[in-house]
């Protein structure tokens, strides 16, 4: 009798502790493979395709030690300005990738229902993705910021730039996504416009949706970054990066350390959407996009 | 005429021609009075799930007139007259089976208490009772296809409009399907035009049908199928189900014999 249960329980946590020791294994691997790299190099005097040495390769440990120590003297350990600018660029990046989301999505309701504005906006929407952000960044920051829009919100806007269109272009797509015959069988209930996006169209479309949240959620993060940079934002994790980087030779752990908290939030982000998405989505497994 | 008639359906002179200039369907006249199950069979591309569609308002005709309960087929679409039926179920995947039937009542704006009663009857008349919140893709084939059955009936529409429903279906889950159809239709007293490429099934479920040949899409015989009601398991046995198909094969044969390539004509759809 007792032997279900516990069956039960090794069900569950023989895939659980599967997974982790997965996990465990990756950074084994690749924090193996940067040491292993930096002592063949560094043994044989290797210098292709770049020289080898503390500097443009720190230990591992010496990166994660850094997070722990001071930035200057007496000051509180790196970790927490990094995890304030984190929070601080987190700010913006969310802000972009809602606002974001909402502009790319409405966009493609817009679209779905006029083939003449689809042919007429679309070309744009494609154009405004050819202009590098770097080059967008400042009038952005310097236009708002002669209106007396706060920096955040500037950088913010520079973020729902990288976001929307991912989502305007996969959404369009997914709205049309629906079974003809199932556009057939609203109309044989005299379904009107609304009904059929709100009852077909839209919910046809969220596997797509969410497939561009997923890579908006990274291009939001880096969007934010980027746009620090122009605008003279020091709070965040643009203005932590610029900073690092003008001492990376006296302290090339610090710039590292900036990295891995970059791609934290990344990652964050990006699981966030993918949790929202396993709540709201039951489609059947091979339409999970 | 046909204003003082009853009947649920009547074509006079129907024809359509695609843009392309293929005639799919020419000079269809049809009538279909109430409670009665009509086939229509004939070759690939004889434009019966044209017609079918054109009953339906989903497809516009060249010329000729259809009316539906005395109506335009466009007025009937926008009173709720029409149950349609594909060959696949076409459930909505983020809807619950439940809510799948209710589809159509919620278009309709009926409160929630009184969907949520009509779908309990639904379903059981389906025999799906206890599936009500499994998704779609946890049924199988035939149980799919039920459930939208149980959507098309589930605001009792003047007319069931069925486009090779159980042509995706094994031969075993057919014939058990016919039969549960035969069942419903005699319960809800509905009337039924079925699209089908088979001869048995028509044979089998049909009161009337309508025999069609291809290029361009024309009726080219009607046979009254004259076996008793109800029918079961045993219809299958008896001579006069054999005269029928046999009858229903050689008038296909006469629709379409004259031009043996017009079976490997792409399906006009």
């Amino acid at each position: 009798m007792s032997d279900v249960p516990v069956e039960a329980r090794r069900a569950r946590i023989v895939p659980a502790l599967g997974r982790l020791a997965t996990y465990v294994l990756v950074v084994a691997v690749l924090w193996g493979a940067w040491e292993g790299y930096k002592w063949l190099w560094q043994t044989t005097g290797w210098t292709w395709p770049f020289l080898v040495d503390d500097t443009t390769m720190p230990h591992i440990h010496d990166i994660l030690n850094a997070f722990r120590e001071p930035i200057t003297e007496g000051g509180p350990a790196l970790i927490h300005p990094l995890l304030d600018a984190a929070w601080f660029t987190a700010k913006e990046a969310l802000a972009g990738f809602v606002l974001g989301a909402v502009i790319g999505f409405g966009l493609a309701v817009l679209l779905v229902h006029s083939r003449l504005l689809e042919r007429g906006l679309l070309p744009y929407v494609v154009g405004s993705q050819t202009v590098p952000i770097l080059a967008i960044a400042p009038m952005v920051v310097v236009g708002l910021g002669s209106k007396g829009v706060e920096g955040w919100k500037a950088v913010a806007i520079l973020a729902a730039y990288l976001t929307f269109f991912p989502v305007a272009i996969n959404s369009l797509r997914g709205l049309q996504s629906a079974d003809p015959r199932a556009f057939e069988l609203m109309d044989s209930y005299a379904a009107g416009r609304w009904s059929v996006l709100w009852r077909l169209r839209v919910p046809a479309s969220l596997p797509y949706l969410f497939t561009a949240l997923k890579i908006s959620a990274t291009a939001a993060v880096i969007g934010a970054i980027i746009g620090e940079t122009p605008a003279s934002i020091q709070e965040g994790l643009g203005g932590a990066i610029v900073n690092f980087n003008q001492y990376y030779s006296l302290q090339p752990t610090a710039l590292w350390a900036t990295n891995i908290v970059c791609a934290a939030l990344g990652l964050v982000l990006f699981g966030l959407v993918a949790l929202a998405e396993r709540l709201l989505l039951h489609r059947a497994p091979e339409h999970v996009a | 005429m046909s204003e003082y008639s009853d009947n649920v359906v009547s074509i006079e002179g129907l024809t359509k021609s695609f843009r392309t200039g293929v005639t799919a369907v020419q000079d269809i006249d049809l009538d279909v009075a109430p409670g009665e199950f009509v086939s229509l069979i004939g070759p690939s591309g004889c434009g019966k799930s044209t017609l079918l569609r054109i009953i339906g308002d989903l497809v516009q005709p060249t010329s000729g007139t259809v009316k539906v309960n005395g109506k335009s087929a466009h007025q009937a679409r926008l009173d709720h007259d029409y149950g349609i039926v594909f060959q696949d179920a076409v459930l909505f995947d983020w809807r619950t089976v439940a809510k799948n039937v209710a589809l159509p009542l919620e278009q309709l704006g009926w409160d929630r208490a009184r969907r949520r009663e009509r779908v309990a009857e639904m379903l059981e008349l389906v025999e799906l009772t206890g599936f009500e919140s499994s998704r779609p893709w946890q049924l199988s084939g035939g149980m799919q296809q039920r459930v939208s059955i149980a959507r098309a009936l589930s605001f009792d529409p003047a007319l069931l409009l069925m486009d090779e429903p159980f042509g995706a279906l094994d031969e075993m889950t057919r014939e058990r399907l016919n039969h549960e159809l035969l069942h419903i239709w005699e319960k809800s007293g509905s009337t039924i035009v079925f699209v089908t490429h088979s001869i048995p099934e028509a044979v089998f479920l049909s009161t009337r049908v309508v025999v069609m040949s291809a290029r361009p899409g024309r009726i080219s015989d009607t046979i009254e199928i004259d076996l008793p009601q109800p029918r079961g398991p045993q219809t299958h046995e008896e001579p006069r189900f054999f005269e029928l198909v046999t009858a229903v094969r050689e008038a296909l044969a006469v629709g379409h014999g004259a031009r043996p390539g017009a079976a490997a004509a792409a399906e006009e759809q």
